[in-house]
């Protein structure tokens, strides 16, 4: 879809080694969010025009960005513009701190920029209120199309510097986009910035597409699609818009996933009634079967390191979690609690397994840990199911369903998310109806 | 007084057993107790031939009914030779979309092997699964799920 931008890191003003004085803790739900100002970026007047974009206004979009992103993580409280009281220019060259402690900051973030010989410089600095002195500061040159990716890797910067954790704001979404009544539903993929702007579409909705996941470098994506009524497993490359069956199966391939290195794309193959998982390497296209059994085996997911694969089965009679290492031996089952679970995808970081569960006619959204041992639900619903974890860990982003009437009216399908700590749960902005969600990796590492 | 007691020991002990028997006998009929019966959404390949069967919650066994409904196309698909079918699987909402897919192959499956059973070759039977994505009845209602529950047998020449 784009080039990778490069964004090249011209200066750091400033390594601080120093113990960070103010410091979120992410590990439960903060019920405190801390107070932080984000001034609008001055703008340079020596900045020249650049198609399709208003320069006098960028320095307040991209701070309406960063706000956005700090306020929808939920650990953050952006203050209101109104009250500042330092202009942007002299603010990021040396705030009055005093004046920002006064209306209860903690942080302060300040920039500029300046759009000269068709590049768009930034820089910005994150200052610690109370300990009176800068944090962080960071400049990048980029073209000035990419304005809002710079907003995102900003915020990314100020949150890793608070946290202590990598950020999950330069990433995109994958998702399907639903239109039409229930019974005769049109599904496009779609792809889109995680704050929801920049939607594009990636095929035209005249066959039935399903569950799209990145690759590792985000440039790739497995997807199911039923194209010429035939069920496949595909695989796109969205910068060149190709696509390709993945493999030569004699029947429905589904439930693609990459595996964490990208050279493999793990799946199920359903023949006779009996669904089992394969994976396929891409590049030898050898094709391995993985498990073997009379049940339904699916929605099979890596764990970071390769070594294992998490999948459903019903095996035992319904669909429980199984995890086994990644040649389909010592499979064990790792979920026993009452009610049946789908979806398992693991971790990021490996520590964890997000699941959906259904029971008693509700469905859930949980974390478990790799062994199945710490349930956690974090959301009931009517309908809801398939998470896809942020890059970090932090957040999942699901579908969520409404119950439709007795002719199905009202019926919607909305993505959202949830803080592991089973706070923060928000709808996310698309366009039209949308499920299946995928998150990418960050862009710019 | 006593004898109350001891009636109501009895009635109790009676009550108990009906419940149980009760429990029991919706246990075992629980398979088929939410399948679709009805004729409603119902369509035929020929005078008398319905042409799909439904299935209960989570399962791709066939049902009497639905044994009735194969037979019948199968003595269908023996007279008229030259016709090939496709069965369409099908799965309600209320499950997982990955799982839902194999699901409704499995039950696809299952109508393609008792059609065979029957001595229709099974190279003029082909099956597709759509899991969820083709409810026949949009409603959100244990009514409709039922309904979406089914395989399809569909002509394709």
């Amino acid at each position: 879809m784009k080039k990778l931008l490069t964004i090249l890191i011209l200066n750091f003003f400033l390594i601080n080694k120093s113990f960070a004085l103010i410091e979120i803790d992410i590990t439960r739900g903060n019920l405190d969010p801390l107070p932080i100002a984000i001034s609008p970026l001055h703008v340079d007047i020596k900045s020249e025009n650049f198609e399709g974009i208003k320069i006098k206004e960028l320095g307040e979009d991209i701070s309406k960005i960063i706000e956005d992103n700090f306020r929808g993580t939920g650990l953050f409280n952006p203050l209101k513009k109104e009250a500042f009281v330092q202009k942007p220019d002299i603010a990021h060259l040396k705030p009055r701190f005093e004046d920002w402690r006064l209306i209860k900051a903690q942080a302060l973030v300040t920039g500029k920029l300046l759009i000269s010989d068709n590049k768009l410089k930034v820089e910005f600095r994150l200052w610690d209120l109370a300990a009176a002195k800068e944090i962080t500061a960071l400049a990048f040159t980029t073209t000035p199309s990419n304005w809002r990716r710079v907003a995102h890797i900003i915020s990314d910067k100020i949150y890793e510097r608070l946290t202590g954790e990598e950020g999950y704001f330069d990433t995109r979404i994958i998702y399907v986009a639903e239109s039409g009544p229930k019974d005769q539903r049109v599904k496009k993929l779609a792809i889109m910035d995680q704050d929801g702007a920049n939607t594009k579409y990636l095929t035209l909705g005249n066959e039935l597409v399903l569950t799209p996941r990145f690759n590792p470098t985000n440039q790739m994506v497995t997807y199911m699609s039923y194209f010429r009524n035939m069920p496949r497993v595909y695989l796109l490359d969205i910068e060149t818009g190709t696509q390709e069956v993945v493999g030569n199966f004699p029947g429905m391939t589904f439930a693609p996933r990459f595996s964490p290195d990208g050279k493999k794309i793990v799946m199920s193959f359903a023949k006779d009634g009996n669904s089992d998982i394969y994976t396929m390497d891409l590049d030898s296209r050898v094709v391995e079967r993985i498990t073997d059994h009379s049940s339904i085996d699916t929605s099979p997911s890596f764990s970071p390191d390769g070594k294992f694969i998490a999948f459903n089965s019903d095996r035992s009679g319904l669909q429980q979690i199984y995890v086994m290492r990644s040649d389909g031996s010592e499979v064990k089952r790792i979920t026993f609690g009452n009610g049946i679970y789908g979806t398992p995808v693991w971790s990021p970081r490996g520590d964890l397994i997000a699941f959906t569960k259904m029971r008693k006619g509700k469905f859930y959204i949980g974390v478990m840990r790799i062994d199945g041992s710490g349930e956690r639900l974090l959301t009931e619903n009517y309908y809801q199911e398939a998470p896809s974890w942020s890059p970090n860990g932090r957040v999942l982003v699901f579908y969520r369903e409404t119950k439709s009437g007795s002719k199905g009216e009202g019926f919607t399908a909305k993505l959202w998310s949830i803080d592991i700590t089973g706070y923060n749960e928000r709808r996310l902005k698309t366009e039209t109806d949308a499920s299946d969600p995928s998150w990418s990796s960050l862009l710019s590492k | 007084m006593m004898f109350n007691k001891n009636l109501n020991k009895i009635l109790l002990v009676i009550f108990a057993t009906l419940t149980l028997s009760a429990c029991s006998t919706a246990k075992k009929s629980g398979d088929v107790s939410d399948v679709y019966t009805g004729k409603d959404t119902v369509k035929y390949l020929a005078s008398g031939v319905a042409d799909r069967i439904f299935f209960a919650t989570n399962k791709s066994s066939l049902t009497t009914a639905a044994r009735e409904t194969l037979r019948k196309q199968a003595t269908y698909l023996r007279k008229n030779k030259n016709l090939n079918v496709t069965i369409e699987g099908h799965a309600d909402e209320r499950g997982t979309r990955e799982y839902n897919l194999a699901l409704g192959e499995r039950r696809a499956n299952s109508a393609r092997d008792y059609l065979m059973t029957y001595g229709i070759s099974g190279s003029r039977i082909s099956v597709i699964s759509y899991g969820k994505e083709k409810p026949v009845n949009p409603a959100g209602t244990p009514l409709a799920w039922s309904q979406n529950r089914r395989s399809v047998t569909v002509k394709v020449n």
